[in-house]
């Protein structure tokens, strides 16, 4: 009896335990099943085919007179193209690059120190910074300047005050000719 | 739930079967309610109320709005003007928001100050807090829809707020968006879960309700019912002093609707979007503005935790911290009544959230920001600091044995109402305080008052100037030739009117398009093909379209009165104004593109008044109000019939409910 009962023990355990790990097994398989079913519709949610199809703009620069900017639209964003004053880029090639927030030298902003380009949208949350037009302010740093919540750029687009956390990106672009500028 | 019997067999059929009756019995009837809830008590039943009818009102609004970037604003205008009782809805349903949060932060700020979030009902107080929550989000995904400035931005700034998540924040932003920036996929979902999230508000109602009727209600003395002397079945009891509740609340809310529909507004919202400009000011909806303040109180980076996400966590916990509350706290007695230290530190937390939403929504300059930042400190020291303390060292009063006699204060309500006010003027300050004083015309606009209507001579005075003068360079969309049947004008009149312009249709059966003279049911004929048309006639600066120029300024009327005579033919000294360009008193930034145009005698009025300049103003400015707000007359005096009959209704109400607690008083 005692042998029996004994022999008895391991062979339940044995059945308990296999039952255990099948359980936790069809659950494991269940729950990468549910994931991987969830996915498509998450995906969804994310830009859709033509919304990706990256679209290029051209931008005629010819009659942007030195001082002057511009804002085209590329991918639904508004893009900047300030032709920059000779002050202008030596203000932004003065600048101690260790003391700035997002540390980047002027020359590797802009392809042609003369043309800055720039993805005008403030990269704390988002807002349409001023500066393009005459009349706007363009911030301490000559520059621009994010109404919202108070965002300085310099002369080269850089971070140098208030709450946005990296430069205003540069888009990928290439002077096609002396007169254009593909974006995109 | 067992005892219940009914002399109707059909009835006993059914709840044998379906015991939705003995249900009802159970939990709407009987139900045992403490015998002294005050009118503090009245704000949940207020809030499930408004919760019916937002989801109607919103209901047929959707019946006739279009969730396409390129529609979704026009659509809105659409319901305002040509839907039977659109502009209704609509008010109904903007307001109505406004309305369940400030009946939801009454319901909150209740808990806090009598302790209802103790044990046993911590888990009612959770479910409470992920219907907050949920509101948040609905009330910030409609605010989306109608698509103005503010709508675009808003939802801009809201969804970037993810971004500041490390790594995975660029994925969450474009997952949100569908898209490179906020767009037409981002305008579909949102729709989408605008519609979705008030059931599932709705499905949490439920469960709190649920939760209530376990751990039953708490109490303004915060001690628990002993046994049947203490409580009273909740009908008629409650139903009756809940209706009278209603009625009040209705005329508070209707008064809105009908007098001042665009109170809690921006009017910038009646910009329509435009992803390249972001408006000067941008704010939240009120409701938001005190975790806004704390958001923008974040201003150093730390490492590892720029001020962005410092900021964004923040917000957040600010919120959760609430789900914490039944732990910090950790002083036995509930009612504040009976804790003489915490009661001072509620008020002192009531007027940090105000001052916090005050700060939200005004521009972060200067003292602000400290102002912003000390209070943001405050607030969480007063759940992470104060509260834990107070329960150690507060001496609370001697609770009463029993819930003894009942405590009933009707002046609680109108106290109530008066603080909630005195909260929200701070932020009609916020938007109004800036730019000069605007002019006032002699003689007061027709339309303003409780009362007041548009003068139809001045309509069609204002209309002449407009046709003869300003239409030369702006259009006016929204408005159709037929809408002049409005202000006195003959079939054949318009007829006439229309038809002095072509407008463009096609294609025939040749498949050509071609130009027919514009016919009532067409809208007024813009003077240019196109915005860019427009600008390139008129020196690069596009002239505004006028059909809610008065809705969309900060005190439209008076701006656009002050505009038109706020010229100076030469700038002050020390100014210089661009070339091309016209100093103005009222612009801002003054230096404005529109040359003066309104001066004496420039119109010779039909009906023989003498145009002045300043009578040319108040006419457009009038046919310009008429132009935004074509509903006004009906509003207001369907206002007027409906707070009669609200009035009368909640008398009634209320001497039936001191005839129903007669007794119990
Ligand atoms: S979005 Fe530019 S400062 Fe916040």
């Amino acid at each position: 009896m005692a042998d029996q009962a004994h022999n008895a023990q391991p062979s339940s355990v044995d059945g308990q335990t296999r039952r255990d790990f099948l359980l936790y097994a069809t659950s494991a398989v269940g729950a990468v099943g549910t994931g991987l079913a969830l996915w498509p519709f998450v995906h969804s949610m994310n830009p859709a085919a033509d919304t990706l199809a990256l679209s290029t703009t051209d931008v005629d620069i010819s009659t942007i007179q030195p001082g002057q900017s511009v804002t085209i639209v590329w991918r639904g964003k508004p893009v900047f193209v300030r032709r920059r004053l000779p002050e202008e880029i030596a203000d932004a090639g003065k600048v101690n690059i260790a003391e700035l927030r997002d540390p980047q030298a002027d020359a590797d902003r802009a392809k042609k120190a003369e043309w800055l380009i720039l993805i005008g949208v403030c990269t704390h949350l988002g807002c349409v910074p001023l500066g393009q037009k005459p009349a706007d302010p363009r911030g301490e740093f000559g520059g621009w300047f994010c109404p919202c919540h108070g965002s300085h750029y310099d002369t080269s687009g850089r971070i140098r005050k208030g709450p946005a956390p990296a430069n205003l990106p540069v888009p990928p672009y290439q002077f096609t000719s002396d007169t254009t500028v593909r974006i995109g | 739930m067992s005892d219940f019997k009914s002399n109707n067999k059909v009835v006993n059929w059914i709840d044998s079967r379906l015991p939705i009756f003995s249900m009802m019995q159970h939990s709407a009837i009987d139900y045992p309610t403490p015998r002294n809830l005050n009118y503090w008590w009245n704000f949940g039943s207020l809030a499930a109320v408004m919760l019916i009818i937002m989801i109607l009102t919103g209901l047929f609004l959707a019946m006739n709005y279009s969730s396409h970037t390129s529609l979704a604003f026009d659509s809105v205008e659409r319901i305002m003007r040509d839907v039977n009782y659109g502009w209704l809805l609509r008010y109904l349903h903007a307001n109505g928001a406004s309305m369940f949060f400030i009946l939801v932060y009454i319901h909150i700020f209740r808990g806090l100050y009598y302790g209802s979030y103790k044990a046993p009902r911590e888990i009612l107080w959770f479910v409470g807090i992920a219907i907050y929550l949920a509101m948040m989000a609905t009330g910030f995904l409609g605010y989306v829809l109608p698509w103005g400035q503010m709508s675009f931005w808003g939802a801009t700034v809201i969804t970037n707020l993810f971004s500041a998540f490390p790594l995975v924040g660029e994925h969450i932003v474009t997952l949100l968006w569908g898209g490179f920036s906020v767009d037409n996929p981002t305008l579909n979902r949102f729709f989408a879960l605008h519609f979705l999230l008030p059931f599932v508000i709705l499905g949490l109602v439920v469960v709190h309700v649920w939760a209530l009727h376990t751990v039953k209600s708490n109490n303004p003395l915060g001690i628990d019912m002993k046994g049947p002397q203490d409580s009273i079945p909740f009908h008629p009891y409650y139903t009756i002093k809940d209706l009278f509740g209603i009625g009040l609340f209705l005329m508070f809310y209707l008064g809105f609707v009908f007098w001042a529909p665009n109170f809690f507004g921006e009017p910038d919202n009646y910009i329509p979007a435009n992803p390249m400009v972001t408006p000067p000011h941008i704010v939240p909806e009120w409701y938001y503005l005190p975790f806004y303040a704390i958001l923008r109180s974040f201003t150093f980076d730390l490492p590892f935790l720029p001020a962005k996400l410092q900021g964004v966590l923040a917000m957040f916990s600010a919120i959760l911290i609430l789900f914490a509350l039944p732990w910090l706290d950790t002083s036995k007695v509930r009612s504040a009544k009976f804790r003489p230290l915490y009661r001072q530190f509620f008020w002192l937390f009531f007027v940090n959230a105000m001052v916090l939403g005050y700060v939200g929504g005004m521009p972060a300059e200067g003292i602000l920001v400290r102002l912003g930042q000390f209070c943001t400190a405050y607030y969480f020291a007063h759940f992470l600091v104060i509260l834990p303390l107070l329960g150690k060292i507060e001496k609370p009063k001697a609770l009463p044995a029993s819930i003894s006699s009942p405590v009933v204060k009707a002046a609680a309500l109108g106290v109530m109402i008066l603080v909630g006010l005195a909260g929200f003027s701070g932020q009609a300050l916020a938007s109004g305080g800036q730019g000069p004083e605007l002019k006032k015309p002699a003689q007061p606009f027709s339309w303003e008052g409780v009362f007041g209507k548009h003068d139809k001579a001045t309509l069609k005075r204002g209309y002449q100037v407009f046709h003869d003068v300003c239409s030369a360079c702006h259009s006016m969309k929204l408005v159709a030739y037929r809408n002049l049947a409005d202000i006195g004008f003959t079939a054949d009149e318009i007829k006439a009117l229309a038809a002095e312009k072509e407008v463009t249709d096609g294609p025939n059966d040749e498949g050509a398009m071609f130009q027919r003279p514009a016919r009532a049911s067409d809208k007024f004929v813009p003077p240019f093909p196109n915005d860019k048309a427009a600008q390139a006639a008129n020196g690069g600066a596009l002239p505004p379209d006028l059909s809610l120029m008065n809705k969309a300024r900060v005190k439209g009327p008076y701006y656009v009165y002050s505009l038109m005579l706020g010229y100076e033919d030469a700038p002050p000294a020390g100014v210089t104004i661009p070339e091309g360009k016209m100093f103005n008193h009222y612009f801002p930034g003054n230096a404005i593109s529109m040359p003066m145009v309104v001066s004496d005698d420039i119109v010779t009025y039909a009906d023989g008044t003498k145009a002045t300049k300043e009578q040319i103003a108040y006419d457009v400015v009038t046919f310009l109000n008429w132009a935004a707000e074509p509903e006004l007359d009906a509003r207001k005096s369907m206002g007027a019939k409906v707070m009669v009959f609200l009035a009368l209704i909640t008398a009634m109400l209320y001497a039936l409910k001191r005839q129903i607690w007669k007794d119990v008083h």
